[in-house]
């Protein structure tokens, strides 16, 4: 369960990013945030991993407080949150399974790492998951060759080579076409069910959101301002959450200044 | 629709014309005033034609008398800049890591990038002429040289590639509670290791030319050989070793440039 109290992140001196945000996601449920571009979603989900700095507010992960963790704490508390990027973040010249090793970075030494000495069951778990995702006959293959749908998959078994308590996802399909973004979407919410495992997906696309996941939280300009289920997101809660973003309000702006 | 104009030109480099044209006739004043005020004594320049000639003279044709001694002097300058190579290549990649400002915490990279000019700011003669002081005539100093060089360049090079990495690499295994080394191995060396091989292939051909320039003032290497033979004026011997550089120097480029093509 990740509960997140007031939490606020302001970058230099200007306006917060994030303002007094709160948040719970309980047990394993798929939960998406939707909301125009600068609302602040990729930061809130980057505060969780402490990519970003967060300015004050709290995170609680399953007990344990994630704002105030340095060095190897922070590290340890890392290893459980697994993360899939929008850009999937592969190393392009390494093979699928050393990237997929590469999730488990935080429990083997520097030296096993170098030496590629990964433990067997790590291993065995690399194959299963990768069977499990399609891209098992891919392990030698380096990275860059495979298409993008393909290399998705391996960022999302990279992360669950963690063993992660939660999955965030920041944009996970904005890179992939249609089909192979509902593919992905729809491997995301079978895992978590598999897994019992909750994961939190930044995403653009509304009709994905509605289709793949149990909960919506509409944001924007830093606060929540929808919290529902998929079915209660109508016209009026869309208006909300992208009327008034700051693409619409410059377009504003260029009408009154003609 | 026809009040737009149908003319453009380019905005000039410097807006202001005062100051364009202050620039351009400084720059041309300059010029014609440093060539005037040159000390060219041609009385001298044309003394020291014969001269040349007379050198050039007793060089033809060129001797290979003595090849044992110009082959002793070669392999060493070979030996001189592989073993400059791989030690200036070791330490360059820690020293560009803490000069890449994207890895490196402040104080560490204004150390790294100190560490970088200070190695690249003398040339190598003058870092060979200290060494030779420092630690007598012979190869060793020109090793220690060639070393200082390759860092100089290595080092600065690798830096700015280090620079320009994709750092969502780095972030997804931080994201992953990778440690610090764990990250620079899997996140950061594959994405320079093309660059990093490139460098070390180009500066083996690079310290082999710089191998016989810092051997003329006392660090060993064909160099040496050179001096000798130029000091005991054998302008003929002269000529052989200063064949046999070049056509060295042509091989280990064309063979440098046949190996960076490959990777």
């Amino acid at each position: 369960m990740l509960k997140i109290t007031d939490l606020v992140k302001r970058y230099g001196g200007g306006d917060p990013v994030l303002k007094d945000l709160s948040l719970e996601i309980p047990g394993e449920s798929v939960v998406s945030i939707i909301g125009s571009s600068g609302a602040g979603k990729s930061t809130l989900l980057r505060c969780i991993n402490k990519l970003v700095e967060p300015t004050s507010g709290s995170i609680v992960l399953n007990g344990t407080e994630l704002t105030r963790l340095r060095g190897r704490q922070l590290r340890e508390a890392r290893r459980k949150i697994g993360m899939v990027f929008q850009s999937f973040n592969l190393v392009d010249r390494l093979t699928v399974m050393e990237n997929v090793q590469s999730g488990r970075l935080g429990y083997i030494s520097t030296w096993a790492a170098i030496m590629r000495r990964y433990p067997r069951e790590d291993v065995r778990r690399a194959y299963e998951l990768m069977e499990r995702v399609g891209i098992a006959h891919y392990a030698n293959k380096r990275a860059d060759e495979l298409s993008g749908g393909e290399r998705q998959r391996v960022g999302v078994v990279r992360a669950l080579m963690q063993k992660p308590e939660i999955l965030l996802a920041d944009e996970p399909t904005a890179s992939l076409d249609p089909k192979t973004s509902e593919q992905i979407m729809g491997l995301l919410r079978d895992l978590s069910r598999e897994l019992r495992l909750p994961v939190l997906i930044n995403i653009h696309n509304v009709h994905e959101a509605r289709e793949y996941t149990d909960r919506i939280v509409g944001m924007r300009y830093g606060r929540i301002i929808f919290d529902d289920l998929p079915a209660a997101l109508d016209e009026e809660a869309m208006e909300r959450i992208y009327s008034g973003s700051p693409a619409a309000d410059r377009a504003g702006d260029m009408r009154q200044a003609s | 629709m026809s009040t737009h104009p149908d003319t453009w030109q380019r905005p000039p480099f410097i807006s202001n014309p005062v100051l364009r044209w202050g620039v351009y006739i400084g720059a041309i004043v300059y010029v014609v005033w440093t060539l005037a005020a040159l000390p060219i004594d041609w009385q001298r320049v044309a003394e020291g034609l014969v001269r040349a000639q007379r050198i050039f003279g007793g060089a033809f044709p060129p001797s290979f008398e003595r090849s044992g001694l110009l082959i002793d002097g070669f392999l060493e300058s070979l030996k001189i800049a592989i073993l400059a190579t791989a030690g200036g290549v070791l330490l360059s990649i820690p020293i560009a890591f803490m000069a890449a400002r994207n890895i490196a915490p402040l104080p560490v990279f204004y150390l790294g990038r100190a560490m970088i000019i200070v190695a690249r700011s003398f040339h190598p003669v003058i870092v060979a002429i200290i060494f030779v002081k420092a630690v007598g005539f012979g190869p060793f100093a020109g090793v220690l040289t060639l070393i200082v060089y390759s860092i100089g360049f290595v080092a600065k090079m690798l830096a700015e590639r280090i620079e320009e990495i994709d750092f969502g690499q780095v972030e997804a295994m931080r994201a992953a509670g990778a440690p610090y080394f764990s990250t620079l191995f899997y996140a950061i060396f594959p994405q320079i290791m093309p660059r990093q091989v490139g460098l070390t292939i180009y500066q083996l051909d690079s310290n082999l030319r710089a191998s016989a320039v810092v051997g003329i003032v006392g660090a060993g290497g064909i160099g040496a050989t050179l001096a000798n033979a130029f000091g005991r004026y054998d302008y003929d011997f002269a000529l052989a070793i200063t064949m046999v550089i070049v056509a060295a120097i042509l091989l280990s480029e064309a063979f440098s440039g046949w190996i960076r093509k490959k990777i």
